[in-house]
């Protein structure tokens, strides 16, 4: 498409979308823990943007010396006329009765770390010394990011057995996993040595979160398929055939994602208000369009279409999570019935009244299922707001302490209308707290009733605090500043500092209890999987859950003509 | 004179685990989560400034051994701790506070501050909360703190780890030209040479050109 053709059809579009009065969705409906925990992979994912935004550069694969197991070390490169990533991946034996999932591991099948430029042979020696330890190892300002993976050890030597003996593996038995590889952590802005943010912000192709994650985790699927084929090849030089590339698309990376997820979207409003806010404001920008293009809505119909059919390979264990899909699964139905059969591409905002429908008519699950396709046909309006999903939180440290107390009980009773009804008063409103496990440094969650340690307990209960803030200023005088309330209430400083940003950023906090008895902390999890572009969710308890990337994804070879609708188009 | 830009320093602990640790270690001393956020971020930034702020922390840390240090219950023109000295952290986090009525005092003493380069990087946030230069004295020390973005001092602070000052003085410089009035003409003559010499049609066509602007 000319540059003519493609800013005539973004005026046109902008020319339907009229004025009508649509607002935002208020943070108190779309921030409780429930909703955040339904979100799914959109537009606005990660995983998506990073593939749009790299799509030209050129990837290769630079050094591959595997030895007949598999074992040894590879290069990839991601490089354009400017720069140069190179992922450096270390493959190593590892003895079944090792091969652990948990982040108190202490070796993996792989590790990988994200290098900025051209790794000299110092540097991958320096490194092969340093990654395969993960957290106990030492990295530098040169490397980005850092991960380790264990192999699906059914799925791989079903594979390596298939391959070698000419055969492609089954489609069926690859489909219930998804995956060769899981990552058990991907570690980036200065953990363990690695750059801090703050040096590479800059860099027009990684303004947009977690961008060097994102090609790390695409690398390591490269890496794969080619140590799958170098295996089944060294296995059996005379039969062995290449894994059938429509085959190798429908496969992704696992990934298993514990609690040290979880804080991160408390403590860091500014970037979590920056998320929701590109979703809501797509949301708002797509209900406004007056007159819906036939074109427009084939691709939302064959998004419907094609997550029917996925839909079906979303494999659980997890009563929660079934119950999730099954609820899924019939409000799709229902909608395709109910609604979408019956529609009338005349009729003018015609997306309104469709979230209007779901609204009233269908779950969480359903709705947010929902508004992530409804993103599908809108390039012109998402890849604007996917530029403004970083956040610098330094920026909005300070404490604007000339306030009043008059200022900021106002502020909370506006911010914070649900927090507010919560009685933390109740034993069972409290009953867990987070901390940092001593043996590992990773964010946990316990019973504060049956476990010790609460003293302990990291600052992430806000609505907690937010509710013991709001009595002690209601105590105050009203006209004095937050300076001298904060000499006398310095405990409660962390969260004086958060009622300030969320007076600028409205959907900054989580309007929902944090540390209750129905505390389900996958919920926080799932909510920032979405964003990342996960799929599958496979909870394995409360705490922990199992997910797929890149599932469908365009390989290597094949990326420069990729669709961005590989997602709903690409799985076996 | 030592300097202190906004440098990089190529240490194998990032600025996110400096901001961390720190963090984490003032929260075990005794320190709420607000002010350990504010130690944080303190520290990482001093030691971006090349000076030794993991240093002077943990050796403070250590002498409180979790004891409650003394910070200012206000701040007023002559600050007298109750104790023998007030906190630097403490102290740093109130002046953040208090910017406004700081910036009308202009000048503000503390008759004695433990560890007082732990206060520095509180004074430069400061100074770039409220616009202006700010010079620190500290005994025989003399720092010049320029809106968060550059540090000055009379002699060797980088590496130092100071226990004590008996005395720490702010002033609030106002704004004021560093150069001489025939400095800036000449400079501005210069600058004239990237203009063009407006041609009589030009004049009658412009803006506002034949109206009488009080029409």
């Amino acid at each position: 498409m000319g540059y003519w053709e493609t800013t005539g059809s973004i005026f046109i579009k902008i020319l339907l979308i009229n004025m009508i009065n649509i607002k935002h969705r208020e943070p108190d409906k779309v921030m409780t823990l429930s909703r955040l925990g339904s979100f799914h992979q959109s537009k606005l994912s990660f995983l998506r943007s990073f593939i749009r935004e790299f799509k030209d550069w050129k990837f290769n694969q630079d050094l591959f010396d595997l030895d007949t197991n598999g074992y040894g070390t590879a290069v990839y490169s991601v490089t354009n006329n400017k720069r140069v990533y190179s992922l450096i991946c270390y493959a190593n034996e590892l003895d079944s009765s090792e091969r652990s999932d948990r982040v108190i591991a202490t070796k993996w099948d792989a590790a990988f770390v994200l290098h900025d430029g051209t790794p000299s042979k110092q540097d991958i020696d320096r490194l092969k010394n340093n990654v395969p330890k993960q957290e106990v190892g030492r990295m530098s300002y040169k490397e980005l990011t850092l991960s380790r993976a264990n192999k699906s050890i059914r799925i791989f030597n079903h594979v390596v057995e298939n391959l070698s003996a000419g055969n492609q593996p089954d489609i069926n038995i690859l489909n219930d996993v998804g995956y060769l590889y899981r990552t058990t952590a991907v570690y980036g802005s200065g953990k363990f040595g690695l750059a801090d943010r703050y040096r590479i912000k800059d860099r027009p192709e990684i303004n947009g979160p977690f961008r060097l994650e994102m090609m790390l985790v695409y690398l390591v699927r490269q890496f794969t398929f080619d140590q799958v084929n170098h295996i089944a090849k060294a296995k059996s030089p005379g039969t062995a055939v290449q894994l059938d590339k429509k085959i190798a698309r429908s496969l992704g990376i696992g990934n298993s994602t514990g609690l040290g997820m979880a804080p991160f979207i408390v403590n860091h409003p500014a970037l979590l208000h920056k998320w929701i806010f590109a979703r809501e404001e797509a949301l708002k920008q797509i209900r406004s369009i007056k007159t819906v293009s036939s074109d427009d809505l084939n691709i939302f119909r064959n998004c419907l279409k094609q997550s029917k059919y996925n839909i079906e390979t979303w494999n659980t264990d997890s009563d929660y999570q079934n119950k999730k899909i099954k609820s899924l699964k019939s409000d799709l139905i229902k909608f395709e019935t109910e609604f979408l059969k019956s529609i009338n591409i005349n009729k003018e905002y015609l997306w309104n009244d469709l979230y209007r429908w779901i609204d009233v008519n269908l779950s969480e699950e359903g709705v947010e299922y929902i508004i992530s396709m409804l993103m599908e046909p809108y390039e012109e309006i998402i890849n604007p707001l996917v530029n403004n999903m970083s956040s610098e939180e330094d920026l909005y440290f300070d404490i604007p302490a000339h306030h009043t107390v008059a200022d900021l009980i106002k502020s909370i009773q506006k911010n914070y209308k649900n927090v507010l009804g919560i009685n933390f008063d109740k034993k069972e409103s409290i009953s867990n707290f987070w901390f940092i496990s001593k043996n590992k440094e990773e964010p946990r969650v316990a019973n504060r009733y049956e476990e010790e340690g609460s003293e302990l307990e990291q600052p992430l209960a806000i609505a907690r605090d937010i509710v013991s803030l709001h009595r002690r200023l209601l105590k105050s005088p009203s006209n004095q500043k937050i300076s001298e309330f904060l000499i006398l209430n310095d405990d409660l400083r962390h969260i004086v500092r958060r009622c300030h940003i969320v007076e600028k950023f409205p959907y900054a906090e989580i309007q929902d209890n944090t540390i209750g008895e129905n505390l389900i902390p996958i919920d926080m999890l799932r909510f920032k999987l979405s964003f990342f572009g996960a799929q599958k969710f496979d909870p394995r308890s409360d705490k922990w859950l199992r997910i797929c990337m890149y599932q469908g994804a365009p390989l290597m070879s094949d990326l420069k003509t990729s669709n961005d609708l590989w997602i709903y188009e690409g799985q076996a | 004179m030592t300097y202190g830009f906004m440098r990089v320093r190529h240490k194998m602990r990032s600025s996110s685990e400096i901001d961390t640790v720190s963090k984490r270690a003032a929260k075990a001393s005794g320190f709420s989560w607000g002010v350990a956020e504010e130690i944080g971020k303190s520290i990482k930034s001093l030691e971006l400034f090349g000076i030794s702020g993991v240093e002077n922390l943990n050796a403070y840390l250590k002498s409180l051994n979790k004891n409650k240090p003394e910070g200012p219950k206000q701040i007023l023109k002559i600050n007298e701790p109750l104790s023998k000295s007030f906190c630097p952290l403490y102290t740093g986090t109130a002046l953040i506070d208090a910017a406004e009525s700081v910036l009308k005092l202009k000048n503000v003493k503390f008759s004695s501050i433990d560890y007082p380069i732990l206060i520095l990087p509180f004074i430069n946030r400061l100074s770039y909360k409220i616009g202006r230069v700010v010079i620190i004295k500290m005994d025989d020390y003399e720092i010049k703190l320029n809106l968060n973005q550059f540090m000055t001092a009379n002699q060797e602070i980088q590496d130092t780890v100071l226990t004590k000052c008996k005395s720490l003085e702010i002033d609030i410089l106002d704004i004021k030209n560093t150069f001489k009035k025939e400095t800036w003409e000449q400079l501005y003559q210069l600058s004239t040479e990237t203009f063009v010499e407006e041609s009589e049609r030009s004049k009658t066509s412009a803006a506002g050109a034949g109206l009488v602007d009080n029409d």
